[in-house]
């Protein structure tokens, strides 16, 4: 278990503590008065220099870690890598080899192969790497911040402050996961997030987009849909990866939305106060109904605005943490 | 070539092992006896604490060669196998291209014989491995070619293994097997459990491979050729051969050491070093595995031996490809397996004896100009004799390795038991663990 992630890559949530991810959260928090101000920039990381390496297509994780890493002033290098390494002819280890030649604090990462983040993090053991999706195994920033999202939402409901609250929020809470699990990386971030900060959760999805001896994961999976949604306080969307070849994994797009969409007569089941909650990039009429995106439910674009807080705290903790006590 | 004489090692035969002296002259075992007087000019090897028994026998070796040399030559290969205490491989046909016809035979036990062992080879079963159409068998047979496999991959379609083992009985040949049915192994790239889905990484099941086992036995039933399954690495797998071989059907089958030393959990960290074909399977598997060999129920250890340049095992765990260095280590993992109580003829019998029978090196062969391997330490057998000390303690360091590759999964991993010797075609090639 890691206790904090200061001074360290984040490349799972998987092995992070209760209290690791608390502490992100509450730094998170202080990034969030940053960027109301009308000079949005703090020197944090003056001089550090944060390498975003996508090797997989990205536009709203890319601009969100950029923008986190710019409001901390560091120096990003931004690189524009092929999107497979095979093709190029190039190693995965000379790739970073390369870039951590030109002198580099921090990479933040997004591949399409599970793992390449944490070898990559083997190969320059100096460099903070913080995973920003490693095909379907995690995306450590994305469970964060929605963990930040609901933390947030429910502390305005119940008057209280982020910090004030820590986990208590958690406690008890029923956060149901919908969709294409299987080939989510989202989903394995989010389910260690939800279950380590002491929420319930459960997952729906077709038997095939269930992963792999899912009776080991800290969940219950639940087969009738209109009954967890009624059960639910938080209701987190997935979209189907079909440049994973979910596709063939299901009849067909509608047969999705006939089986686990939210649809606006299944959101009408769900209690008034609970949570909708997409990652993105959403596919409107299949996983979700337009008007139910459109609701005032749906926190979709907080969590979009809460990536620039939580990838700043990321990035702090990560690269600042290791010592020379900065103030921010 | 001097005579060699081996003191008082422990000879292993076939029924019985006894502590002798084993002189060899002119490339024969000339004389077993409690002690011998040897010629003044002979080259002394002293074994005591030693197993002494006939020269190992690779049945799945890929040299690379011809194609991807800068992973493996046959060469280096054949010097990573004397290290190993082999004195005869067999040389996988996965190469580039792939050894499905008598040149690229011929190339290879031209280039083989220039080895200090003997290199058999395996052909393929159909052309470029693509398994759509019969290789011409019969020319390699011709040839000395014994064993033919797709290896890399198995023979996906049924009616195409059908007519591969009906073709091949009359030519007096054995096929070889790489079970997994490819659609249900679906690209994976690790063994399907709850870890792969924790990692996200897309699982190889179980299923895979023992739904061609079943398919191949049921196809040696209707066809009564013999089979041979190369490095099967689930309980039900062996489980299922045992069966078959049992009722009599011509099926045989090895282990590789991987799957009987490591299980899946090494993937976790996702490093490529760990990704083969089949996959390191569930704890349970490489404990079914180690009881069955422990049992004596194996027919032989096969290495697999896999070199892949350094740069390719530095790709995403999915990139990479599939397969582990074997030569240098698989006697001491065998070893280590068997466990305190081991049983050196059983120790020989799956590292020798087993796979000359299988391959059918067990008696020489002009065409192919190799000598006879597996036998029974007894005058007038054929020089190959591996000398292993049972209590020899070492390090794997990858750095050190004969084999022209580094991706061992055991970098750093403390063994015990080592070759000490490998006498093959009568020339002591390895002494005291070094290459001559």
């Amino acid at each position: 278990m890691i206790e904090s992630i200061r001074g360290r890559s984040l490349l799972s949530l998987d092995e992070l503590s209760k209290a690791a991810m608390v502490e992100v959260l509450d730094t998170a928090e202080s990034f969030v008065e940053v960027n109301r101000r009308s000079i949005k920039k703090v020197p944090a990381l003056k001089g550090r220099v944060v390498a975003s390496l996508f090797f997989e297509e990205s536009t709203r994780t890319r601009l969100s870690f950029e923008t986190a890493a710019k409001r901390l002033s560091a120096d990003v290098l931004s690189l524009a890598v092929a999107s497979s390494s095979v093709k190029k002819g190039e190693s995965l280890r000379d790739t970073i080899a390369t870039i951590d030649a030109l002198g580099i604090d921090a990479v933040v990462m997004r591949h399409r192969s599970s793992g390449a983040a944490l070898q990559v993090s083997r190969y320059v053991p100096h460099v903070r790497v913080i995973n920003g999706g490693d095909g379907q195994h995690q995306h450590p920033t994305q469970g964060l911040l929605d963990a930040f999202t609901v933390r947030q939402v429910l502390c305005e409901r119940h008057d209280t402050t982020g910090l004030e609250s820590g986990a208590a929020m958690f406690e008890g809470l029923r956060i149901l996961i919908v969709g294409d699990i299987r080939h989510s990386r989202v989903a394995r971030s989010d389910v260690a997030a939800y279950a380590t900060l002491g929420a319930e959760v459960r997952l729906c999805a077709p038997g095939t987009l269930l992963p792999e001896e899912v009776a080991t994961w800290p969940v219950t999976v639940v087969h009738d849909f209109d009954e967890a949604l009624a059960w639910a306080d938080v209701v987190g969307l997935l979209r189907l990866q079909s440049e994973r070849g979910s596709g063939a994994f299901v009849a067909s797009l509608d047969e999705f939305t006939f089986t686990n969409g939210l649809t606006v007569e299944r959101a009408r089941l769900m209690k008034p106060e609970a949570l909708i909650m997409h990652p993105g990039p959403m596919n409107r009429g299949v996983e979700i109904d337009s008007r139910v995106v459109d609701s005032s439910r749906a926190v979709v674009e907080r969590q979009v605005s809460n990536g620039v807080p939580i990838r700043m705290a990321v990035l702090y903790l990560s690269v600042a943490g290791s010592g020379e006590g900065q103030t921010l | 070539m001097s005579a060699i004489i081996i003191r008082q090692g422990l000879v292993v035969g076939e029924h019985s092992s006894a502590v002798a002296d084993v002189l060899i002259v002119a490339g024969r075992i000339a004389e077993v006896a409690a002690t011998i007087d040897a010629p003044s000019d002979a080259h002394e090897l002293d074994a005591r604490d030693c197993w002494v028994g006939p020269g190992f026998v690779d049945l799945h070796a890929h040299l690379r060669e011809p194609g991807r040399e800068a992973a493996e030559t046959i060469e280096s290969g054949a010097r990573a196998g004397a290290l190993g205490g082999y004195c005869a491989l067999v040389a996988m046909p996965n190469t580039e291209p792939a050894l499905d016809n008598v040149a690229l035979v011929s190339y290879v036990l031209e280039r083989g014989a220039r080895t200090a062992l003997d290199v058999a080879v395996a052909g393929a079963i159909t052309k470029e491995r693509r398994g759509e159409s019969l290789a011409p068998m019969a020319e390699m047979a011709a040839l000395g070619v014994r064993l033919f496999t797709d290896d890399g991959v198995g023979v996906q379609d049924p009616s195409v293994m059908r007519r591969a083992l009906t073709y091949a009985k009359p030519l007096g040949v054995r096929l070889a097997q790489h079970c997994e049915d490819e659609r249900l192994a679906a690209g994976g790239t690790m063994n399907e459990g709850a870890l792969s889905g924790r990692l996200g990484l897309i699982g190889r099941p179980a299923l895979a491979e023992e739904l061609m086992v079943l398919r191949d036995i049921e196809l040696v039933r209707l066809t009564l050729a013999p089979l041979h399954f190369l490095h099967l690495s689930t309980s039900r797998s062996i489980q299922m051969v045992i069966g078959a071989r049992e009722e009599g059907l011509p099926v045989t089958f090895e282990l590789a050491p991987h799957h009987f030393t490591l299980d899946e959990s090494a993937c976790a960290n996702f490093d490529p070093i760990f990704k083969v074909h089949p996959p390191l399977r569930a704890t349970s598997d490489v404990e079914a595995l180690r009881d069955a060999l422990r049992r004596g129920v194996i027919d032989a250890v096969a290495t697999d031996h896999a070199p892949h340049a350094p740069e390719l095992k530095d790709l995403a765990f999915d990139e990479a490809p599939a397969g582990m260095l074997g030569l240098e280590h698989c006697a001491a993992l065998t070893f280590e397996a068997l466990g305190p109580t081991a049983d050196p003829r059983t120790f020989f019998q799956v590292l020798s004896r087993g796979p000359a029978r299988i391959a059918q090196l067990r008696s020489s062969d002009v065409r192919v100009r190799h000598s006879a391997h597996g036998g029974s330490m007894v005058a007038g057998d054929d020089a190959n004799v591996t000398v292993f000390d049972p209590g020899a303690r070492w390090r794997v360091d990858r750095n050190t390795l004969e084999s022209r590759s580094m991706n061992t999964p055991y970098d750093g991993r403390a063994m015990s038991g080592r070759v000490r010797s490998t006498i093959a075609k009568g020339r002591l090639v390895v002494d005291e663990g070094r290459l001559t």
